[in-house]
């Protein structure tokens, strides 16, 4: 089997279908760890019994999602070495401890308090078990500044040499971390997980209102989600465009596989907003364009010259189709998210936040979109960096182990039939969850319940403050 | 045997800390998993998930500590050995993924035969076996060529490496059982009592045949066991090992509650010191010492300044939660 087959398309391919599949937990996980340790402080502040059934509500959720994180992020802490053996042997000594420091920082910290967050709110009482949600959505951001220092290195690559080896070392570890696109990305990363959090929150609330629209759990979750995608969405779209600026400083490339330009157009080059990119014939098919946008959006000038790919070496081509199409669905998503927002502060402004179905119904399919988005904006940084591994220095073709093919696919097969199985049934028992709405009294996750079952738990009695 | 103190020596101190830190501690708890055969009734998996369900994510982290200290550190290391145990690692992390998501899967499922009780089952004997073959893949030596794995497919399959692999799921195994005899009660506790004294007899049985294999793999490790004058600093570990055992066989005799698991600990680090006697200098025995694989030094030094506050800080706080946990588990009351 896979006799033949090209080994460094597979471990890509391995590469490419384990961190979609990882990558979705962590964006869920970053804003719903900050959303638990609002609800909870709004509890400890307020006194208000609905704060801490939805905190308890949520937690049930948090705990199989961050589960499903862990164990698919361990399988990528060991993928560079198993299937990019070259690249860990010379990127290693710069990038290594930046994820080391993500795990002496964030996972342990993660791990550590957990347990406390999960099951000891009357073990610990409330103040200290606030003091374990606070930490755990603190590692969470933490583990985002580590993971995209290191992954903004290898697009951005700056203060490092090479030694006699052939590794990469670091010159200046300032430089290496707060590497030129880092700031941007974490900041946009960080927005995309909070707007991901906020749309599944609305969707789930918007369920439960289109049942019932006067129960009290749901309609304050919607209310919070929906003043968060209000506000965060329009700021994503102009740390997006300040991204895409900066992107365009360091990796001009990766700009062009992004919009298309196959040809330079020394006179202001046009915004296509849609066609099919041919990469055997080096242009875009059915463009449909608007003339000197592109231009204005990249250098604020209608007029401005923009180099296309003709100036590039075919071998340094990123993959056009599929960086263009990503940016794409990406960008739709974001004004999608815009849309649901100012929608919903014209229905609040009515004073219809909570009876109007037409709202609740866009919501409720908006659900995914923060996932959809995430995953294609990824898709578009990670093969507009194409051919490289770290960005004009080392190629991904020179990166992988030394394995034969059918190791490599076999691998990639184990991890697809292993993960269908576990996400499907992961995904079902988070949308079973879901589709309970919260209850007065609700139960967290607690050994005081020998047996948990699916959805409801019997109550437990309510902790004294 | 020179024991000059720079720092690959030093980075080789902590990797073996951070590796042995997990040992012992998902050492019990995939024992745990091990062991649920032996307690086909629900109440009782129950009780067995609900004490570690507090930890366990923090017991495995320190997995993945061991794996980035290396590919920091030692990223030679890290290039080499990896693709060298490709399929036992995949296997391992398959066996992760599985156990992993049963911890919180097993609640939520509504079929009277639980599958998820299975996958943590399964997984558990899978990593355990995975992580002990490729200990013993590592021991029996790997080729290199140009800083490349140069072996074959199947290196890592060997009778040695089974032996290793099969040790490996009984030591743990121990382990579990003697946690449970720690946190559990009643008939659930006796049953745990009575694996242990199996346990322990396996676990000697399997320390006495690596033993013996290890110093036939390589006239390295042969000369280093036995010719003067290390003969002075290796004897004492038989030795002890035989002590720890004779307590070891006293506190389950009298019922203890803690010793037999903490003495469980301390069978486990002289076997792991016995290793650490076997391997030093090398890191890919063979093949490549610790400075052949050193990172650059000022990778080395920069996380070193980390790790030298973060640890104590992470062993405090990870000694909280297993404080705050303390005790008995009890199927209905919870922890008091």
């Amino acid at each position: 089997m896979f006799e033949g087959w090209d080994a460094v398309a597979l471990a890509r391919a391995q590469f490419a279908f384990t961190m979609s599949f990882h990558i979705v937990f962590p964006a869920f996980s970053i804003g719903l760890a900050s959303y638990l340790a609002v609800l909870e402080a709004r509890w400890l502040l307020t006194g208000r019994e609905v704060f801490l059934n939805l905190f308890n509500y949520w937690l049930k959720i948090f705990a199989v999602a961050f589960g499903m994180g862990v164990v698919s992020g361990i399988v990528m802490a060991y993928q560079f070495g198993t299937n990019w053996s070259v690249f860990a042997d010379k990127t290693g000594p710069v990038i290594g401890p930046l994820m080391a420091y993500e795990v002496l920082t964030a996972f342990f910290l993660e791990a550590g308090f957990l347990g406390v967050m999960l099951f000891g709110l009357k073990l610990v009482g409330p103040r200290l078990h606030f003091l374990a949600t606070l930490m755990v959505a603190i590692g969470t951001l933490i583990s985002a500044f580590w993971i995209l220092s290191s992954n903004s290195w290898m697009q951005t690559p700056t203060g490092y040499a090479v030694n006699a080896d052939g590794q990469f070392v670091a010159a200046d570890w300032l430089e290496v971390i707060f590497n030129p696109s880092f700031p941007y990305r974490l900041v946009h990363m960080v927005l995309a997980a909070y707007l991901t959090t906020a749309l599944v929150v609305g969707a789930v609330g918007a369920f439960h209102l289109l049942r019932d629209p006067h129960i009290a759990g749901p309609r304050v979750m919607f209310s919070m989600a929906m003043w968060m995608a209000a506000l965060v969405a329009p700021i994503q779209i102009l740390a997006g465009d300040q991204h895409g600026l900066n992107t365009l400083e360091h990796q001009p490339v990766k700009i062009m596989g992004m919009e298309g330009h196959y040809q330079s157009h020394p006179d202001g080059a046009p915004l296509i907003l849609f066609g099919l990119p041919d990469q055997q014939e080096g242009k875009v098919k059915y463009a449909l364009e608007i003339p000197k946008m592109g231009s204005l959006i990249l250098k604020h000038s209608p007029n401005a010259p923009m180099p296309g790919l003709d100036t590039v070496p075919r071998e340094n081509w990123p993959p056009v189709p599929v960086t263009f199409w990503s940016f794409r669905i990406m960008v739709g998503m974001g004004f999608l998210m815009f849309g649901l927002g100012l929608f919903s502060l014209w229905c609040r402004w009515r004073g219809t936040l909570f009876a109007s179905r037409l709202l609740h119904v866009f919501a409720v399919l908006m659900g995914p979109a923060g996932f959809i988005a995430v995953l294609a904006g990824w898709i578009t940084t990670e093969t507009g960096r194409q051919p490289f591994t770290v960005y004009n220095l080392l190629r991904t073709a020179e990166s992988a182990s030394p394995l034969a093919a059918p190791a490599v696919g076999s691998s990639l097969l184990a991890f697809v039939i292993v993960y269908f199985v576990v996400y499907a049934a992961g995904v079902t028992y988070l949308l079973r969850l879901m589709a309970q709405p919260p209850h007065p009294g609700e139960a967290g996750p607690s050994h005081e319940v020998p047996i948990r079952t699916a959805g409801i738990t019997p109550a437990i009695e309510g902790v004294t403050q | 045997m020179s024991l000059a103190i720079d720092l690959a020596t030093i980075w080789a101190l902590i990797i073996a800390f951070a590796v042995f830190v997990y040992v012992m501690m998902d050492g019990f708890d995939l024992g745990l998993g091990i062991l649920f055969p032996w307690f086909p009734a629900k109440a009782d998996r129950d009780v067995i998930m609900n004490s570690v369900a507090p930890v366990w994510d923090g017991n495995e982290t320190w997995l993945v500590l061991g794996g980035g200290g290396v590919m920091a550190a030692f990223p030679l290391a890290y290039a080499v050995l990896l693709p060298a145990l490709y399929t036992p690692m995949i296997a391992m992390l398959i066996a992760l993924v599985f156990r992993g998501v049963a911890f919180e899967f097993r609640w939520r499922a509504q079929r009277e035969r639980n599958p998820w009780d299975l996958a943590f089952a399964g997984g558990s004997w899978l990593a355990a076996l995975a992580q002990g073959i490729a200990l013993g893949a590592i021991l029996q030596g790997v080729q290199v060529e140009a800083r490349h794995y140069a072996g074959g497919w199947w290196d890592w399959l060997t009778p040695f490496s089974v032996l290793t692999g099969v040790s490996l799921v009984i030591g743990y195994a121990l382990l579990g059982a003697t946690w449970l005899v720690m946190k559990t009660e009643g008939s659930l506790r006796d049953r745990a009592y009575r694996l242990s004294w199996l346990l322990l007899i396996g676990m000697l049985g399997a320390i006495v045949a690596v033993s013996i294999a290890t110093p036939f793999l390589h006239v390295q490790y042969t000369q280093r066991w036995f010719a003067w004058p290390n003969i002075i600093f290796t004897a004492p570990v038989p030795i002890a090992v035989a002590a720890v055992t004779a307590l070891l066989l006293r506190a389950l005799t009298n019922k203890y509650d803690y010793q037999p698991f903490f003495l469980s600990l301390a069978l486990f680090a002289l076997s792991y010191a016995g290793l650490g006697i076997s391997m030093y200098p090398f890191i890919v025995p063979q093949s490549i010492t610790i400075w052949q694989a050193a990172a650059p030094e000022n990778s080395q030094t920069f996380l070193l300044f980390g790790v030298s506050v973060l640890i104590p800080l992470i062993l405090g706080y990870t000694g909280w939660a297993y404080w705050v946990f303390r005790g008995k588990v009890r199927p209905e009351r919870g922890y008091h």
